[in-house]
């Protein structure tokens, strides 16, 4: 009980904190602040609310593919988006071959 | 175990609810709360297709994302996340409550008071936040007006305010849901179906409650905070 | 040949109880729980959704007969080969083991009484009819011609046909497909019978384990492409409108997210029925069986890794393009593992060739076929000169019908004396699969040269040059369709005119040969204990080693 109501305390000074945050500039780490705080809340809301921490190891691996998957759609998604524009630059490659053939 | 003979003579002890495939309360409760978390792991995909695609537009087009973001009231959105992690607790209290054998009426209190705290999202949501972009005319696809110093980003805040209506829409459908379920929750218990033993559907319906808390954790910064609130952003 | 418990012979097959005439009435089907007659719906409903898309195959087939098409116009053709795939991948490949051979044997395979979920199962089955129907409303009222693939902004501002419709046909399908996968890996996690241990499996179950990974994975991501997709369509506004600094290749990333580990869906089920068929027919354990169950959920992760080799001419990054080229080579590799486990099997074995097993045999064949040339298109230079081509048609055609139909095929022909307490004529059968198999080959044969040549896909004309090629493929379709039509007049005919069948009548390992035919609706009469590992046709006693 005491669990429940300590986790929803950290849960209203995450909220707080976060939103305090936002109003001062801290430049490219405002958004990783503001997500490290809702990786902390949604970690508590797990473990404890939904009663993670005490359940077996199938929950687990579940949770964590789930995330691991989602994971795996944002990295090679964003790894496309973001690269699309790099210019290849002459290889070594390109310099050696003539002279190997 | 499993002769049917046998299975006939504990039939009484089982509790009301148990489902006869399976052997006994354990693996219908294991099955049950396993089968929760499959179906939120699909739900976690489901919301992903678009936290992807928002973070990949974010990336593309920044400044547009965040003229976007300042659209929104900071305000009406951590308002309404408190109000949700209260509901968390609620929940997790009217659980709490079955599992230590407190009355149907303690309960269904703390049910009912979830069902207030989410309708109170979906109503602050409702009347604060979409009727007043909408008066503002920023709904995309109803009365989207570009403002005319947003130039060449005019498309891009579009697309944002597309993803806000999207996302949080999708969310809010889910709460919805969800207040249908503690609504069969509510009858459930009044009918004192659940127990220290039994008491399955509370705990698995308080994951699905607290799984959309979670989404909602998310789509507060994200959306609102994205870029910062300071003067100069 | 022997079975652990055999129901008393001198019951008559029809007067004894089994699921089949526990009760009567179409209210005890349509509101029915049990697994087997819900395999049985969707038996028959995907039966139905095969015809429609073969349907529309035909006419395709027929059309291009003539270099400036024989039958339809050009939007017409844009509409049969969309429904055409529509059909044939969502509403018949990805459902088709699964869900009949699946929903079926699931729990009999590993000794239970149901699955998990049984009225989810049954609400899982009305998910995929809501969505076959607004489907089949989406054919009436005009078709698609977006392709399968419903690329934007094509099919989010251009397209004229009914782009909604069919994408929520899908998307409410896409929902049966994700409950069905739920209560699969539900059942098999929790309740499986004592001493059935993961390593004591069939591999069926295996690779439906597999594959209910992918339905719970990937699903969902093609649920909210086609939710954005048709939020966009009817607004007109969205993220996919290059207008508004939309990206067209976000919506081809994101379908294809679920779209390739899709085509594993497809495959894996039939995977997992050719070792059952194989180990059967050769009454021999399969080979390297932990290798063969580790393969299925390679698979199912290697497949997430991969769909940007659908991409590599559209503009994708060319650094995303070496790294999926080299990451679809990677996933060749359990599958090849599987191949050469099957011919070891075979090696030493004592085979018949009943018409399952000839089906097995066509998908060994077919399917590495198919698979190699897939290698083609991963490899990115070939993929430039072959995408877009009738090679890719050639290729996924032999991975999926001359692999997935035909093992699917195999199966229903396997377990249909369980399934129906019947055996039917195997000299038909038997006719009918040689037919498949030589009307196959002369269909899909002919479209690897017509696109190695360049004759691209999805184009209602071609060239005159091509025409011998595409009348060959046009024929052996015809051929293929007679192959396709004997099976379902002499399965139907069984049930009333075939030779009742016994809990065994291949003498195959299972527990599913342990129950009389057809079972009774609570599957055993006793929780079964099992002590032996899985194809213990040699009958030795397990020592702890897992092949």
């Amino acid at each position: 009980m005491s669990t429940y109501v300590g986790v929803f305390l950290a849960l209203l000074v995450g909220t707080a904190l976060t939103t305090w945050v936002a109003y001062i500039d801290l430049g490219a780490f405002n958004t990783v602040v503001a997500l490290v705080i809702a990786f902390i809340k949604m970690t508590l809301v797990i473990l404890f609310f939904m009663h993670v921490k005490y359940n077996k190891g199938l929950t687990r691996i579940v949770i964590v593919a789930a995330f691991f998957w989602l994971g795996i759609m944002m990295t090679f998604m964003l790894a496309d988006e973001l690269s699309r524009n790099w210019t290849p630059t002459v290889s070594t490659w390109n310099t050696i071959l003539p002279f190997l053939r | 175990m499993g002769d049917m003979a046998a299975h006939g003579a504990v039939h009484d002890a089982h509790p009301p609810g148990f489902a006869h495939q399976f052997e006994d309360v354990q693996q219908q409760r294991d099955a049950g709360r396993l089968g929760m978390w499959v179906f939120l792991a699909t739900e976690i995909l489901f919301f992903g297709g678009m936290f992807t695609s928002y973070t990949i537009y974010r990336q593309l087009h920044l400044s547009a994302f965040v003229t976007g973001s300042h659209l929104l009231v900071v305000k009406f959105g951590a308002i309404n996340t408190a109000v949700l992690i209260c509901s968390s607790l609620t929940m997790a209290m009217a659980i709490r409550s079955a599992q230590t054998a407190k009355s149907k009426g303690t309960i269904i209190f703390w049910l009912i008071l979830t069902m207030a705290l989410g309708a109170a999202f979906v109503g602050l949501k409702l009347r604060f936040e979409w009727y007043r972009d909408y008066l503002e005319a920023i709904v995309p696809g109803i009365n989207f007006v570009p403002h005319a110093k947003w130039g060449a980003d005019a498309g891009q805040v579009q697309m944002f305010m597309c993803f806000y209506f999207f996302m949080t829409g999708l969310h809010a459908l889910h709460m919805v849901v969800g207040l249908g379920i503690l609504s069969v929750l509510v009858w459930m218990t009044a009918k004192g179906r659940f127990s220290p033993e039994y008491n399955a559907p509370l705990e698995i319906s308080g994951l699905y409650w607290h799984f959309v808390d979670i989404v909602w954790i998310f789509l507060f910064p994200l959306l609102y905070l994205i870029g910062g609130r300071y003067p100069g952003s | 040949m022997s079975t652990a418990i055999s129901p008393p012979h001198d019951v008559p097959a029809e007067t004894r109880t089994n699921y089949l005439n526990a009760s009567y009435g179409i209210r005890s089907w349509l509101l029915t729980v049990d697994h087997k007659r819900i395999g049985i719906l969707y038996l028959i409903s995907i039966t139905f959704m095969f015809m429609i898309g073969g349907f529309a195959a035909s006419l395709m087939r027929i059309h291009l007969l003539e270099p400036q098409g024989a039958l339809v116009q050009p939007e017409t053709y844009n509409r049969l080969f969309s429904i055409h795939g529509i059909v044939m991948v969502f509403f018949f490949l990805v459902p088709s083991i699964p869900a009949t051979l699946g929903n079926f044997l699931i729990p009999i395979m590993i000794g239970a009484r149901d699955v998990a979920f049984p009225k989810l199962n049954l609400l899982s089955w009305y998910i995929f009819i809501t969505g076959s129907c607004f489907v089949l409303f989406a054919i009436v009222s005009g078709g698609v011609d977006t392709g399968w693939t419903f690329y934007a902004p094509y099919s989010s501002t251009f397209s004229h046909t009914s782009v909604v419709a069919a994408a929520l046909g899908i998307f409410i399908a896409g929902f049966s497909s994700i409950l069905t996968g739920l209560n699969f890996v539900v059942t098999i996690h929790k309740m499986r019978a004592p001493g059935m241990t993961w390593f004591r499996l069939p591999l069926f179950i295996w690779a439906m384990y597999a594959t209910s990974l992918i339905f719970i994975l990937g699903t969902p991501v093609i649920a909210i492409t086609l939710f954005l997709l048709g939020l966009e369509r009817i607004l007109h506004v969205g993220i996919f409108d290059p207008a508004i600094g939309g990206d067209p290749l976000l919506f081809q990333h994101l379908f294809w997210f679920y779209s390739h580990p899709a085509v594993y869906i497809m495959i894996l089920p039939g995977m997992g029925v050719v070792s059952e068929l194989i180990a059967a027919f050769s009454r021999k354990r399969i080979f390297g069986y932990a290798f063969v169950a580790f393969s299925s959920l390679s698979i199912a992760v290697i497949s997430f890794l991969v769909w940007g080799h659908h991409m590599f001419v559209t503009g994708q990054s060319v650094y995303a393009g070496l790294i999926f080229s080299v990451l679809s080579f990677l996933v060749a590799i359990p599958s090849a593992v599987k191949v050469f486990n099957w011919t070891a099997t075979l090696y030493k074995g004592s085979i018949s060739y009943q018409a399952p097993m000839l089906y097995a045999l066509g998908f060994i064949g077919l399917f590495t076929m198919g698979g190699l040339t897939g290698l083609f298109l991963a490899a990115l230079a070939t993929d430039v000169h072959l995408n877009g081509t009738y090679f890719i048609v050639a290729h996924f055609h032999y991975v999926m019908v001359g692999g997935a139909v035909m093992a699917y095929l195999g199966g229903i022909h396997y377990w249909w004396p369980k399934i129906t307490g019947r055996m039917y004529p195997d000299l038909w059968a038997r006719i009918a699969a040689t037919i498949v198999f030589v009307g196959f080959n002369l269909t899909f044969f002919p479209q690897f040269v017509l696109g190695y040549l360049g004759m691209p896909r999805r184009y209602a004309v071609y060239p005159a040059e091509f025409q011998v090629l595409n009348v060959m493929s046009s024929a052996g379709a015809s051929i293929l369709a007679i192959g396709y039509g004997i099976p379902l007049i002499y399965l139907i005919w069984s049930l009333k005119y075939g030779a009742p069948a016994g809990p065994n009548p291949w003498g195959a390992k299972g527990l599913e040969w342990t129950i009389p035919s057809p079972p009774p609706t609570e599957n055993f009469e006793e929780m079964p204990i099992v002590t032996e590992q899985a194809y213990n046709y040699a009958g030795t006693e397990e020592e702890g080693h897992h092949g």
